[in-house]
């Protein structure tokens, strides 16, 4: 029978949440790396027992860790991340010029195909690569030159926090900073795009149509269909059926269309999960109801998801990497808080249950099935 | 030998103690400290001090025979009681937070 995981990164230390394929039972390890933040953990597609993690510390920068047994042991790995040639500037919170420094590694995406590539997402906004099991990394550069002058830091910092691996054409790669926008590259990560056409930042740029600027929380994408993407906005929920070059609002009857993770089921590509948030001054759900809203037809229509899920006095917030998808039958649905909870759904949403009440504020959630 | 201690998270990462003995070639001085300590345990490097500067990370602090170094220059030889392993070098991560 299958087993889940779910491996979560925290404020203070990584744990992994293993189940049988009913979901009703879990084991909780960890903390690893305890008392450190870790900002993403995730296993290898072509090698589950392979895991990456990025631990990260004000006292002791950067640190790679990596998994050869499924996390039961873990080894630092390599953590010189060296923006090619002079990394020049971009815009501070002021409007001035600030010079580019590497801070953290937000995102990690191995390659679907072989566990010794991995992709990483940092801050100040880059993207890397390692293909040697991250022992070395190297920059994919021309992400920068898509006007990186003009890309200034959200709230959180700088941070490329999300990468998308095409399963069915390995040369393209979308990514997404906050608070630059949404980038693809057609070619493996030499050249780049933005993809902010149809997006609205009405309030939040001098240019609301800016090419860049704009602060893309999340994007998610079915693998079946790469070329229909979802995004979670600032504000605005937004999907594109063109790979990214055009977008539309698809917000539709949501209570609040700010937010910051975003997924897709794994069997139905027209149904996506969102985690709406009162508002960019008040990070936690509206009314103090914690709810995931689904829509079943790609956007515009949405259903609140409250079952099992505390309806008053919640005041928690879902972070933009806290949210992941199984691909058991039915479709688990995860998500994490910064309150410390991690909940679960193994019906699609239906109906939630806590998996673990206690964890330091969560900042990542990746679910994965494994033998 | 040199005798350094380093923070818990320091260690827990290296597997090692809490205190460590490094040996110096050379002038016993703060950066051949470094250098040592990280040729021994690679897992260290970008943990005290940038990779690529050299300089030390702003919440790295270093102390030896009841002194602050943390300012002074690395290559300053580092006090005698230390060279001759009767006192340590205290590797600390700064006071921060609440």
């Amino acid at each position: 029978m299958s087993k889940v995981r779910v491996l979560v990164g925290t404020h203070k230390g990584a744990f992994i949440l293993t189940s049988d394929g009913k979901r009703d039972r879990w084991d909780v390890s960890g903390p690893y790396f305890a008392g450190l933040d870790i900002f993403h953990v995730k296993g290898s597609p072509a090698d589950p027992n392979r895991l990456y993690a990025s631990q990260t510390s004000g006292w002791f920068g950067q640190v790679m860790q990596r998994s050869d047994d499924g996390g039961k042991t873990w080894a630092a790995v390599g953590n010189a991340f060296k923006y090619n040639g002079t990394p020049g500037t971009h815009q501070w919170y002021d409007g001035t010029q600030h010079p580019w420094e590497f801070k953290r590694v937000w995102y990690l995406e191995p390659s679907p195909v072989d566990p010794d590539t991995v992709y990483a997402g940092v801050e100040d906004a880059a993207l890397f690569r390692s293909n040697d099991g991250g022992q070395s990394w190297q920059e994919l550069s021309g992400l920068r030159d898509v006007k990186g002058n003009l890309w200034q830091p959200g709230a959180g910092g700088m941070c490329l926090h999300k990468i998308i691996l095409d399963p069915h054409d390995p040369k393209r790669i979308y990514i997404a900073i906050s608070a630059a926008g949404a980038f693809r590259s057609d070619d493996g990560g030499r050249i780049w795009k933005a993809i902010t056409k149809g997006l609205q930042a009405n309030g939040e740029l001098p240019d609301p149509q800016a090419e860049v600027g704009h602060c893309v929380h999340s994007i998610t994408m079915h693998p079946s269909r790469p070329d229909v993407l979802f995004m979670q906005k600032h504000w605005d929920v937004l999907r594109s059926d063109n790979a990214g070059d055009m977008w539309h609002e698809v917000s539709g009857n949501l209570p609040t269309d700010f937010g910051f993770p975003i997924s897709v089921h794994a069997h139905e590509p027209e149904t996506i999960y969102v985690v709406p948030i009162k508002s960019d001054s008040e990070h936690y759900p509206p009314e103090g109801k914690l709810r995931v809203y689904r829509s079943r037809t790609g956007g515009n229509e949405w259903e609140a998801l409250t079952k099992g899920l505390p309806q008053k006095d919640c005041y928690v917030n879902v972070l933009r990497s806290a949210m992941s998808v199984d691909s058991l039958e039915p479709c688990g649905v995860y998500f994490g808080t910064t309150g410390g909870q991690v909940y679960g759904s193994a019906n699609a949403g239906d109906s939630w249950e806590p998996i673990v009440s206690n964890l330091p504020a969560v900042l990542s959630v990746e679910a994965q099935v494994i033998a | 030998m040199i005798h350094v201690i380093l923070p818990t998270h320091l260690w827990r990462l290296a597997n090692v103690g809490r205190e460590i003995e490094i040996e110096v070639k050379g002038p016993a001085t703060l950066s051949a400290v470094l250098d040592a300590l990280e040729a021994s345990y690679p897992m260290l490097r970008g943990t005290l001090r940038d990779q690529f500067t050299q300089e030390r990370r702003p919440f790295i602090r270093f102390f030896a025979c009841g002194e602050d170094l943390s300012l002074d220059s690395p290559d300053e030889p580092l006090p005698e009681a230390v060279v001759q392993g009767k006192d340590h070098l205290r590797i600390v991560g700064a006071m921060a937070g609440g």
